[in-house]
């Protein structure tokens, strides 16, 4: 298991070398001015534009600058944005909120996945599963903004159940309806997936052993069937936080939640440039994170993958 | 197309004869008159068609036929353990004089918990791979004595013990991918053995493994079933293990029992076509020299049974009555019966 | 051989004929399921109007997106005008019909373009294993550690150009890798299978093996997939065209269409509801037509 542990840990910074990279050549290193090119239609006075190109050492030669960008985001510098600030400050208070929104949301598809997964692979092919099949498939196919904006008008406008904007009424009633928009393409997806390796699972041999014990019904879907069927739920629930994160984006701009993604959301409108490559960067490593996290969680769930040499 | 199916009440196997065999009292199990259907569309397809056997405690029969016989499926008609689409479409099953058609659902689990347990195959598949063998074989123990988890864990390392798995106490946390082909089955042997059962089913479970495994695992059922008296039903397509371990053996064609008799008659005094076949087809050791003759032909498809006797189009005695009239089970001597029309005249033929 | 053996589906002859390849079985299942037979009619439906605008657009006799008057601002349905009028007095119709060629595009060039580089990069590192095989898994990590639309939204930034293909050559960036992975999943275990020893034990070269042996077998998980993919990249397009980053006018896309709709949708709904309308039922039609079709190449099915 630690060998296990190791390995991933590699990967991981491995990984995140990688990433760091590929943003870096994408946004700094390439032909034309970068600094210009972020900055994009805005008028930039030049002595700000020359403050800039010191401070991002776009002087010195490609290796060195993509140093200073690692060794700046280790130490938590994610630059500055056009007037000054640092990143990391804009960013600070806003952790929180996005934190709090996709958390929720994460819980949400877990347990609802899990829920309309067992549910529907236990009453296969009768009305309810039909039905959760049906809204599912519409679920996944329904862009994240156009669920966000019906549910606003729905919930918020006409049936005025829970707030539409910002987060004054804390949580949960601030959080609920933006939790809930974000989490819908992850509970239609969670639910199928569930639903599919439960049912193969069902019919797997050592089901009919476990049957063949005697064991009430009850017993054998919770402590058979489901275990094995959880992993591709879990991997999936792992990769969704990339989603998600990306989701927040679009979820925190419909209903005004201060966040991180609202703040991606205007830089991007702003065009600042260094804002957005630095919350990008923290995004993409917690991502990286929490994914590492569900790979170990992953060899608690599977032994073979553990104890096996790879 | 061949629509009238029904058996006709085959005589059922009166049990065993005066032949020295172990077995004593009144039958275990009695199976009448079988019969398992596959649910389609259209029409159900048949898969056995009115088997009838019974057992005592203390004896071995042997379900012995080729793939796609209806063997493996009658045993798990018995258990309760048939797959969806699959159903019992007739026939009586009685366990230690219970009648299980007419229970509920879980009355018959309830019964046959107590009173039979099954073996299968690949011992891989039938072991959940996430969780630990000791715990797979207590679950079994604690659902049948509904003992503490601590009665169960000793009683687990028991039983791992008496199925000669080495160093139970420390392989009881293993998995089941850390263990060879032989230690699986008696792993699987072990979760048999934890439900006490009076009958056990064993379903090929040596064919997936090697011929030394095979005897040790053979060696090791018999001895379980001497310390214990129970019955034992081992399915398999293979003559050497019948021979081996059986005291009764069914031959299976088609999805019905084409001869039913005491082992020793069977190997030395064959009477269905389809029987002496398979002996034909057998390498002898001594034989040096002889052809091997395997039977023409392949078994039917179950979409495609012939009319009549289901063996005929292979059968170098067929005569046009094969080709008409499905043969029915008749004895042709104390304890041996037949299911041939011309089992008269190959008797006396002898 | 366990029981459930004798009974699966291969032996059991649905149509009256043994199921001897994937495919005889898994066609005829396809015919006959009603999800599929929706989506493949949806999907057609949606690339004739994709390739042909002009001609659905004229429909109602006011084809022309372009053709704007200000008075009709955000006025809704009007004889002639089924859909109303957007905020610059243009017929919604119209743009909602134009809108599809875009994404739709946009969908069909990411898939092709990642599905040839999964084909590529996935048989190769699949078949000969080893260091290309490390390298290539190391880069689809690489890639994969970014989300998604952070990944596209960083890119964009850096080159904005808004035009059909920076927007796909971007999101192809991003989407080959997935394909690829199971590409190369799929390869491996059917390099394994025995009729590709066979072929080398007769002599084939390599490149004959993995053309006419190999790859044959291994695509149809990446057909599915392929067809759910076409459905999220347009997602993904429209996403990031609202949020201003993907396509810019005067190309004409639905993404632009609900970034223009989203201050006024609260008065005047239609804004939003026949563009959404039109980008769900498309992306819907897609992601159906792949799990309908990986219900029927399901060797396993019910």
């Amino acid at each position: 298991m630690r060998r296990y542990i190791a390995m991933r840990l590699i990967a991981l910074i491995l990984t995140f070398l990688g990433v760091t990279l590929l943003i870096y050549i994408l946004v700094y290193a390439l032909p034309g001015d970068p600094i210009r090119a972020m900055a994009g239609d805005r008028p930039l006075p030049e002595n700000v534009i020359a403050e800039l190109r010191r401070r991002y050492h776009l002087d010195e030669p490609f290796p060195v600058q993509y140093w200073y960008y690692v060794r700046g985001v280790l130490q938590g510098d994610l630059g500055t944005d056009f007037n000054g600030r640092p990143v990391a400050e804009l960013m600070a208070d806003r952790w929180p909120v996005t934190l709090t929104l996709a958390l929720t949301a994460w819980v949400l598809e877990l347990l609802a996945g899990l829920a309309l997964g067992v549910l529907s692979a236990l009453r296969k092919n009768r009305t309810l599963d039909r039905i959760v099949m049906i809204m599912t498939i519409v679920a996944i196919s329904v862009p994240i903004f156009v669920v966000a904006y019906t549910a606003q008008l729905l919930f918020g406008v006409h049936m005025r159940w829970l707030p539409i904007s910002g987060i004054a009424e804390g949580w949960p009633r601030s959080y609920l309806l933006p939790a809930v928009v974000l989490a819908t393409f992850g509970i239609a997806s969670v639910s199928r997936l569930v639903r599919t390796s439960l049912i193969e699972n069902l019919d797997a041999d050592y089901i009919r052993t476990a049957r063949g014990k005697g064991l009430p019904t009850r017993r054998i879907v919770t402590r058979h069937a489901l275990r094995n069927s959880l992993i591709p739920a879990v991997t999936y629930l792992g990769a969704d936080l990339g989603f998600l994160l990306g989701g927040t984006l679009i979820v925190e701009g419909v209903f005004n939640l201060p966040g991180i993604g609202q703040l991606l959301f205007a830089s991007i409108q702003q065009q600042q440039g260094p804002v957005v490559v630095g919350v990008a960067t923290l995004l993409v490593l917690t991502f990286l994170v929490a994914n590492l996290v569900v790979d170990l969680l992953y060899g608690v769930l599977d032994p073979r993958i553990s104890h096996v040499r790879r | 197309m061949h629509s009238r199916d029904v058996d006709r009440d085959a005589p059922v196997d009166g049990g065993s004869a005066e032949a020295a065999d172990s077995a004593s009292g009144p039958p275990l199990l009695t199976v009448s008159d079988l019969s398992v259907a596959v649910r389609r569309r259209q029409r159900p397809l048949p898969v056995v068609r009115g088997v009838s056997f019974q057992l005592r405690e203390g004896q071995t029969l042997v379900l012995l036929g080729e793939s796609g016989s209806g063997k493996s499926v009658t045993a798990l008609a018995l258990m309760d353990l048939l797959p969806t689409g699959v159903e019992i479409t007739g026939g009586q099953v009685e366990i230690a004089s219970g009648s299980l058609r007419s229970l509920t659902p879980a009355a018959r689990r309830r019964h046959i918990g107590s009173t039979m347990a099954m073996v299968f195959q690949d011992s891989i598949s039938a072991l959940n791979p996430v969780m630990r063998v000791g715990d797979q074989i207590a679950e079994a123990v604690r659902q049948r004595d509904g003992v503490s988890r601590a009665q169960a864990r000793e009683r687990t390392i028991e039983l791992m013990a008496r199925v000669r798995i080495p160093a139970a106490e420390q392989r009881y946390h293993d998995f089941p991918h850390q263990f060879s082909g032989g230690m699986r089955q008696r792993i699987v042997i072990a979760i048999a053995l934890a439900l006490r059962p009076r009958l056990l089913i064993a379903d090929e479970p040596t064919t997936a493994l090697d011929v030394s495994v095979q005897a040790q695992i053979l060696s090791l059922l018999a001895e379980l079933q001497e310390e214990s008296r129970m019955g034992l039903v081992l399915i398999t397509h293979d003559l050497g293990v019948a021979a081996t371990i059986a005291d009764r053996v069914a031959v299976m064609y088609a999805g019905r029992i084409v001869e039913i008799t005491d082992a020793d008659e069977l190997f030395n005094r064959p009477v269905h076509p389809y029987t002496t076949g398979l002996f034909g087809s057998v390498p002898q050791m001594n034989g040096g020299g002889t052809e091997l003759r395997p039977i023409p032909g392949s078994p039917p498809s179950l979409v495609a049974i012939p009319p009549g006797c289901p063996f005929h189009p292979r059968c170098p005695l067929a005569v046009d009555r094969c080709r008409a009239q499905l043969p029915t089970l008749e004895n042709v001597s104390e304890g041996h019966a037949v299911a041939c029309h011309l089992s008269q005249e190959i008797v006396n033929a002898r | 051989m366990s029981a459930g053996e004798a009974l699966t589906p291969s032996s059991d002859p649905v149509d009256g004929e043994m199921e001897t390849s994937p495919d005889a079985g898994g066609w005829g299942r396809l015919r006959r399921s009603p999800a599929f037979l929706l989506a493949a009619s949806l999907v057609t439906v949606m690339m004739a109007v994709a390739l042909l605008p002009e001609l659905f657009a004229g429909l109602f006799g006011n084809g022309d997106p372009r053709r704007c008057d200000l008075a009709l601002s955000g006025m809704g349905a009007a004889p002639g005008h089924p859909f109303g009028f957007d905020m610059q007095g243009c017929d919604l119709y119209a743009n909602v019909i134009h809108g599809a060629r875009a994404s739709i595009s946009v969908g069909v060039l990411v898939t092709v373009a990642s599905s040839a580089v999964a084909i590529v990069l996935g048989t190769l590192a699949g078949f000969y294993g080893r260091w290309l095989d490390g390298i290539l898994s190391r880069l689809i990590d690489v890639f994969m550690g970014f989300p998604f639309m952070l990944g596209a939204l960083v890119v964009l930034i850096a080159f904005p150009s808004g035009s059909i293909w920076s927007v796909s050559l971007t999101l192809t960036l991003f989407g080959w890798p997935t394909l690829t992975r199971l590409m190369r999943s799929t390869v491996l275990s059917v390099r394994e299978l025995d009729y590709v020893t066979a072929g080398r034990a007769l002599g084939a070269t390599d490149l004959r093996l993995m053309v006419r042996h190999v790859i044959p077998n291994a695509v149809s998980p990446l057909i599915v997939l392929a067809a759910l993919t076409v459905g999220t990249v347009i997602v993904a397009e429209s996403a990031l065209t609202y949020l201003g980053v993907g396509l810019h006018a005067p190309a004409i896309s639905w993404g632009l269409q609900l970034s223009l709709a989203q201050n006024d949708f609260q008065s005047h709904p239609h804004l939003l509801v026949y563009p959404s309308l039109f980008l769900s039922v498309t992306v819907l039609s897609f992601i159906l037509l792949g799990d309908s079709l990986r219900e029927a190449l399901d060797p396993r099915s019910r």
